[in-house]
C-alpha cells in the first residue's frame, strides 16, 4: 500500500491511524446527527404545539399536549386558511399551465425553425434570469395599477409566468434540441402543420422535462412573496404565504390556532414533493436555479 | 413551415411577457431612481444622480448595506462551506438508506414557505420562546436573548434562519454533482488506500469545482437580494437595526411614498446582482474555452 510506505512509516503508526479513522468517522457522523436534530425539531415542536392551548405551549414547552386540541385546526381552517388555501390552488396551477405553454411555443420557435435573430431571442429570454423580481418591484406595482391588475389574481399569474419563463425556456430548448429532426420532417410529409408538430411530436417527447418544469414552477407560485404582498390587498385573494401574515395579525394572541394554520400551510408542499422527488432533482440537475 | 413569419408568432406570447414584465419595469427603474418623486406630496422632478450620493451619507442605508454584506460572508461559511462537508459526508456514508433519509430531511425547509418558517422562528426567539428554553435547560442562561428584539442580535437570528432554510438546497446541489463524478476515480483511490478526508479533498472537490462555485454564485446574489426572511421576522426592526437593502427599498417607497429614492436603492441591488451574474458567465465561459 502507497500509503503504509508514503506516509506512515511503520506498522504500529499505522494501526493507530486504522483506529483513529474509526473514531474519526464515528465523530464525522455526529454532524449529520445534530444538523438533523436541529432541522427536524423546530417542525416537530410545530406540530406538537399546534395542538395545544395557547397557555400551555408556554407552560408546558416540551410535552405532549395534555389534551389533544383538534380545533385549533377547524379554527384556523374557517378563519381564513382556506380560502388562502384556494387562492393559491387557482395561481399555482394557472402559472404552470400558462408558462408551460408559453414557454414550449418559445422554445419550438427556436430548436424547430431557422429564421433571423434567432441567437438574439435566445439571449434575451436567457437573460431574465439575470434579474431578480425584488429590483423591479416599484415599477411593477406602478404598471400593474395603470393596466387595471392591481389587486387580482392575475397580476400574479401573469407576473409569476414572465419570472418562470428563462428558466422553463432554458430546459425545455435543450430537451428540444435533441429531439431528432426526422421526426419532425416526417410529420410534415404527413401534413402536419407546426401546430400539430409541437403538440403530437415535440411535447410528447420531452415530457419528462416538461414535468420538471412544472415541478419548479409550482413551487415558485407556490411559496412566492414578494410581489403578492405588494400587488393583493384584499383579504379574500390573498394566497397562504401573505394570507399567513395577516393571520398572524388576528391571531397575535392565539397562538396555537395560528401555529395549526402554518402546519396547514406546510404539509401540502412536503407532500408533493415526496410525490415529485425525481423531477425536482432533474431540475436541480438542469438548471439549479433557485426554488 | 416555410411562412417566415410563423416562428416569430411562436415567440410572441413569451416576448410580449418579458417586455411588460421583466424588461420595461428595469428600465423604468432606472429612470425613477434620477427623479425625487415624492407620492404623498405629490412632487416629481429630475434631479440626476442625486438621489444616490444622499443613500450613501445616510446611515440606515449604510447599516442595510452592511447587513446585505454579513448576510453574504455568513451564508458563504455555511451554504457553501458547511454544505459542502456535509454533502461529502452524506456520499460517504455506507448506509445507503440512513444517508437518504438525511438527505430529504435536509432539503425540506427549503422547499417550504417563508412565511410558514418565518413565523415558526418568530415563535421561538421569543423572550420566553423555545431558544431561551433551550438554552435554561442547558444551565446556560447566560446566553438568553431577546433575538429578534435586540439591535445587536436581530439581523443575526434572521440570517440563522436562512441558513436553517437554505443549507439543505445547496447541499442538494452538492450532491448531485458529486453522484455525477465517475465510480472509477473513487475506486481507483479507494485501491490506493485513500481514507474519505482525503478522497474528498483530491477527488470529490476538483470534481464538483463547477458546482461549487455556482452555489457560491447563488449565495452571493441571495445574500444581495435577500427580502422575505428580514421582512417576515423582524420588518427590520428593532430601530431599524435589520434593515437589509430590499426591505429599506421597500418600506421608502410603500410607507414613505418616496418612490425616486427607493428606487435608487433598487438600481443598487441590480447592479450589485448584474455584476455577479456577469462575473458567473464570464468564469464559465472562459472555462467553456480551454
Amino acid at each position: 500500500m502507497k500509503y503504509k510506505t508514503s506516509v506512515y512509516s511503520d506498522e504500529k503508526n499505522y494501526n493507530t491511524y486504522r483506529s483513529l479513522s474509526k473514531i474519526g468517522r464515528a465523530f464525522v457522523l455526529l454532524i449529520p446527527i445534530i444538523f438533523f436534530i436541529i432541522i427536524v425539531y423546530p417542525f416537530i415542536w410545530m406540530f406538537l404545539a399546534s395542538f395545544k392551548t395557547t397557555n400551555e405551549i408556554f407552560s408546558n414547552i416540551w410535552g405532549l399536549p395534555g389534551k389533544w386540541q383538534f380545533g385549533n385546526y377547524i379554527d384556523a381552517w374557517k378563519s381564513g386558511i382556506s380560502k388562502y388555501f384556494l387562492n393559491s390552488v387557482i395561481v399555482t396551477v394557472a402559472t404552470c399551465l400558462l408558462n408551460l405553454i408559453i414557454s414550449c411555443m418559445f422554445a419550438f420557435a427556436l430548436s424547430a425553425f431557422e429564421f433571423k435573430g434567432k441567437q438574439i431571442f435566445y439571449t434575451i429570454a436567457i437573460s431574465g434570469l439575470m434579474f431578480s423580481p425584488i429590483v423591479s418591484l416599484i415599477p411593477l406595482y406602478q404598471e400593474v395599477q395603470a393596466l387595471h391588475l392591481y389587486d387580482s389574481l392575475l397580476a400574479l399569474i401573469l407576473i409569476y409566468t414572465a419570472y418562470q419563463m428563462p428558466m422553463s425556456v432554458m430546459i425545455i430548448f435543450s430537451a428540444f434540441m435533441s429531439i431528432d429532426h426526422a421526426f419532425m420532417d416526417a410529420a410534415k410529409i404527413d401534413g402536419c402543420n407546426s401546430f400539430k408538430v409541437l403538440t403530437a411530436v415535440f411535447m410528447p417527447i420531452s415530457k419528462p422535462i416538461m414535468l420538471t418544469s412544472i415541478v419548479l414552477t409550482a413551487f415558485y407560485a407556490w411559496n412566492e412573496f414578494s410581489f403578492a404582498l405588494t400587488f393583493i390587498k384584499t383579504k379574500i385573494k390573498m394566497t397562504i404565504p401573505i394570507g399567513l401574515i395577516s393571520f398572524q395579525g388576528e391571531m397575535h394572541t392565539e397562538w396555537s390556532v395560528l401555529l395549526a394554520g402554518l402546519v396547514i400551510s406546510a404539509v401540502p408542499i412536503i407532500v408533493f414533493f415526496i410525490f415529485a422527488q425525481k423531477y425536482f432533482v432533474a431540475g436541480l440537475n438542469a438548471g439549479g436555479v433557485k426554488g | 413551415m416555410k411562412k417566415k413569419i410563423e416562428p416569430y408568432l411562436y415567440l410572441l406570447p413569451g416576448l410580449i411577457i418579458l417586455a411588460v414584465f421583466v424588461f420595461y419595469p428595469i428600465i423604468r427603474n432606472l429612470g425613477y431612481s434620477m427623479l425625487s418623486w415624492d407620492l404623498f406630496k405629490g412632487t416629481k422632478k429630475f434631479i440626476g444622480l442625486h438621489n444616490y450620493s444622499k443613500l450613501f451619507q445616510n446611515k440606515i442605508f449604510l447599516t442595510a448595506l452592511k447587513n446585505n454584506i454579513y448576510y453574504i460572508i455568513i451564508s458563504l461559511i455555511f451554504q457553501v462551506g458547511f454544505s459542502l462537508i456535509l454533502a461529502g459526508i452524506l456520499e460517504n456514508m455506507k448506509n445507503k438508506r440512513l444517508s437518504a433519509v438525511f438527505r430529504t430531511t435536509f432539503f425540506v425547509p427549503s422547499l417550504i414557505s417563508l412565511t410558514v418558517i418565518g413565523l415558526l422562528f418568530t415563535f421561538i426567539y421569543q423572550p420566553t420562546g423555545l431558544l431561551n428554553a433551550i438554552l435554561d435547560a442547558v444551565h446556560l442562561s447566560g446566553l438568553k436573548h431577546g433575538w429578534i428584539g435586540e439591535e445587536g442580535t436581530a439581523i443575526f437570528s434572521v440570517i440563522a434562519v436562512s441558513q436553517w432554510k437554505s443549507i439543505g438546497y445547496t447541499m442538494m446541489l452538492l450532491i448531485v454533482a458529486i453522484q455525477r463524478i465517475p465510480e472509477e476515480m473513487n475506486e481507483a483511490a479507494l485501491l490506493d488506500g485513500a481514507g474519505g478526508v482525503k478522497r474528498f479533498f483530491y477527488i470529490t472537490v476538483p470534481n464538483i469545482k463547477d458546482t461549487i462555485l455556482m452555489t457560491f454564485i447563488i449565495t452571493t446574489s441571495g445574500g444581495f437580494l435577500i427580502f422575505n426572511e428580514v421582512y417576515v421576522i423582524t420588518g427590520g426592526g428593532p430601530s431599524q437595526s435589520s434593515e437589509v437593502m430590499s426591505t429599506l427599498m421597500y418600506d421608502y417607497a410603500f410607507v414613505h411614498g418616496k418612490i425616486g429614492y427607493s428606487s435608487a436603492i433598487g438600481t443598487i441591488i441590480l447592479l450589485f446582482s448584474m455584476i455577479i451574474a456577469a462575473l458567473q458567465s464570464g468564469i464559465f465561459k472562459s472555462r467553456g474555452k480551454n
